[in-house]
């Protein structure tokens, strides 16, 4: 059951998109992103790895490598969602000196580069220690998107800062899993204003490899809501194959563990060798 | 103002249920269920039938004559160290099983830090006939290895905690990850006051049988209910929310909680929160918490390993910030040192845990006629060897 607060909440929702306040006529770059014909490729890498000044090169081979969409992580040391390869990247990234105030530095001049929409994402304590506020002004200085706070539940984001996060012109997305109630879904499309984050499994990162007949049954079950925000799938794609299964639903989805594996193994440079195979049409 | 939990899961400022999307499915469940079952008939004959027949409460309420002359004042012990297993921690087992097994759960996972946690939570699963999984940092597995032991012939599974400073807090967020990684069958016993809401309430209602107790047992051997202090170790905190609960608006009780200083506040190898820590969110509570001015979580150092947490539940937070509580912090060497004392004043042998608290009577006078009431939380087998070998005994 909704309780009367989300009610009105809901019913404001509806009326706010009724008639939407001005800056939403000034789209973010996620919105006009969510708005092409294609499928979406969105790819999550750690901050601050696998050294401290790598973060501006990645994101730049990356956008020249056709990715649409990036995540950048904002390494946490008590990261609870994530598995070992993002656990380890994070540890290394916090060894090698990595902040929130090294990280917006490195970020300063990203926009005179780089057009595709930037996502942070990163857990609720080091924002908290920052100041939500002063998080999010200094996002919207540098020309961050969107944000997404893991364990920072939609209820709490709704009562105390959602207003922070408009008012500096960013987009929080927030995961459902295949655990997640459709009352639930519903709730957290009311609140959304970009895409919702559709975790593959239950499950941390980099868990899962390959989709079966439960994640597409799910996969079909979202799709069949018919939510006003498109989703993008994450946690478990790795290559082209779940790639495929996986936008077959959704909007696009979200490479993480593969893709850090990736830089281990392999540096960062030619990080289009990781990405090409990833987008052929075949 | 009362000093218990309100309707939204918050002591003050502090608690909630923080916690990534993964885990609201678990959460919310527990939430809207756990009232309701452990109110309902069944549940508190079970429970109490299995604390009294099983654990073998009333625990006593001991006058420790000797201690009380030795610094001039009424010392009273409460002593769950005499509880099967060892510690207060088999209270919130035996009261989260029965839970679990309501809910349906089929596997039970946990974390421990001295391995008391972990040795309770197998005790429950084999006497349920459940599977269990135990946490536990690597770090602790080398100190605590008697309890380590024990959890193995109880029949559970001990995974060490590889991440991070591989100890409490570790073997913790090993446990969410797996609760993450099998969200339908799976019950995760907390052993604190800590977690995300409503993990810090339930515990500390199934603590409550601690205080419950003292009252009966003080106004049998005082004439009243009420001590003019109440003292007890704070790791996460759940054997002195047990030991404040029915006092917790009761103001006319003095409430003190013992912290583990580690080599010393300023050492840099601390674990006293409440003087070192600041407002933040850990293990998905609001609460206080060890940090860097960034926001990562610091790794803490007690020479205790139930007490090497970088965070206090979000009741003792509030405590503490309110001002409810006198907060005191202990060294290892003071605790040590009072650990050996009461063995040999009183033919008690303390967790070192324990022994923090019996170290305030070093620290503060009290008067010859104050009642005091220590929680005695467990018995210190498990640390033997720590003593032999700081004592070269
Ligand atoms: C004997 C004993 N006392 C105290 C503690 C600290 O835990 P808490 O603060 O939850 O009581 C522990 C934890 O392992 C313990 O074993």
């Amino acid at each position: 059951m909704l309780n009367s607060f989300q009610y009105i909440i809901i019913k404001k929702e509806v009326e706010l998109k009724r008639f939407p306040p001005l800056w939403a006529v000034n789209m973010n770059r996620i919105n006009q992103k969510l708005e092409e014909d294609k499928k979406l490729l969105s790819i999550y890498f750690t901050a601050g790895y696998p050294n401290i000044d790598d973060t501006v090169s990645i994101i730049h081979n990356l956008e020249n490598s056709g990715v649409d969409m990036i995540e950048i992580g904002l390494p946490f040391s008590d990261p609870l969602a994530d598995g070992p390869t993002i656990q380890d990247s994070s540890t290394k990234a916090l060894r090698n000196g990595m902040t929130s105030e090294v990280l917006f530095q490195q970020l300063k001049d990203i926009r005179s580069s780089v057009s595709i929409p930037l996502i942070i994402m990163g857990y609720f304590n080091p924002i908290l220690q920052y100041g939500v506020e002063a998080f999010c002004k200094k996002c919207q200085d540098v020309g961050i998107d969107g944000l997404i706070i893991p364990d920072l539940p939609v209820d709490v984001y709704h009562l105390k800062y959602k207003s922070i996060f408009d008012s500096y012109g960013l987009i929080n997305v927030f995961l459902i899993t295949p655990q997640t109630s459709e009352e639930r879904i519903r709730y957290i499309d009311s609140v959304s204003n970009g895409f919702i984050y559709m975790v593959s499994s239950a499950s941390t990162t980099g868990a899962t490899s390959g989709f079966g007949d439960v994640q597409t049954n799910y996969f079909k079950r979202i799709e069949d809501m018919h939510l006003k925000n498109p989703q993008i799938v994450g946690f478990g794609i790795s290559n082209h194959d779940t790639f495929k299964q996986a936008t077959q639903y959704a909007k696009g989805a979200i490479i993480g563990s593969a893709f850090i594996k990736y830089l281990t193994h392999k540096g960062v440079d030619n990080l289009e060798r990781f990405i090409a195979p990833i987008l052929a049409e075949n | 103002m009362s000093y218990n939990i309100n309707d939204n899961g918050y002591y003050g400022e502090f608690g909630g249920a923080y916690i990534p999307e993964m885990l609201y499915p678990n959460i919310e469940e527990l939430r809207q269920n756990y009232l309701k079952i452990t109110a309902e008939s069944d549940f508190k004959e079970e429970f109490h039938q299995l604390l009294r027949d099983y654990v073998g409460r009333p625990s006593p309420l001991y006058l420790a004559k000797r201690l009380s002359e030795k610094y001039n004042t009424k010392i009273y012990l409460k002593r769950e160290d005499l509880n099967h297993t060892g510690a207060h921690k088999i209270n919130n087992t035996i009261g989260q099983i029965l839970l679990a097994k309501r809910l349906g759960k089929t596997r039970i996972i946990a974390e421990t830090g001295a391995g008391q946690h972990g040795v309770a939570t197998a005790t429950v699963c084999a006497l349920m006939g459940i599977e269990c999984v135990v946490y536990m940092g690597e770090i602790d597995i080398a100190r605590q290895a008697p309890n380590v032991a024990r959890m193995k012939m109880l029949g559970a599974k001990v995974v060490p905690a590889l991440s991070g400073s591989r100890t409490l807090k570790d073997a913790t967020n090993e446990a969410m990850r797996d609760w993450i990684n099998n969200p339908v069958d799976t019950h995760y016993i907390v052993g604190s006051v800590v977690g995300p809401h409503p993990f810090p309430d339930m515990v500390a209602r199934f603590q409550a049988v601690v205080s419950e107790e003292i009252k009966t047992q003080l106004l049998e051997k005082e004439g009243t209910e009420n001590p003019d202090y109440l003292i007890a170790c704070v790791g996460g905190g759940s054997n002195a929310a047990g030991t404040y609960y029915h006092y917790l608006d009761n103001e006319a009780v003095k409430i003190i909680a013992v912290e583990a200083a580690g080599k010393g506040i300023d050492s840099g190898e601390s674990a006293a929160t409440s003087v070192l820590g600041k407002e933040g969110i850990i293990h998905g509570s609001k609460t206080l918490l060890m940090q860097t001015n960034d926001g990562q979580i610091t790794e803490p150092y007690s020479i205790s390993a139930g007490l090497d947490y970088p965070g206090v539940g979000p009741m003792h937070a509030n405590l503490y910030r309110t001002g409810r509580a006198e907060f005191i912090a202990i060294t290892d060497d003071e605790a040590m040192t009072a650990g050996l004392e009461l063995s040999q004043l009183e033919g008690i042998i303390p967790a070192i845990e324990t022994s923090h608290a019996l170290a305030v009577f070093e620290y503060k006078t009290f008067k010859p006629n104050d009642i005091i009431v220590v929680n005695l939380s467990g018995r210190g087998d498990k640390d033997l060897q720590n003593y032999i070998d700081y004592f070269g005994l």
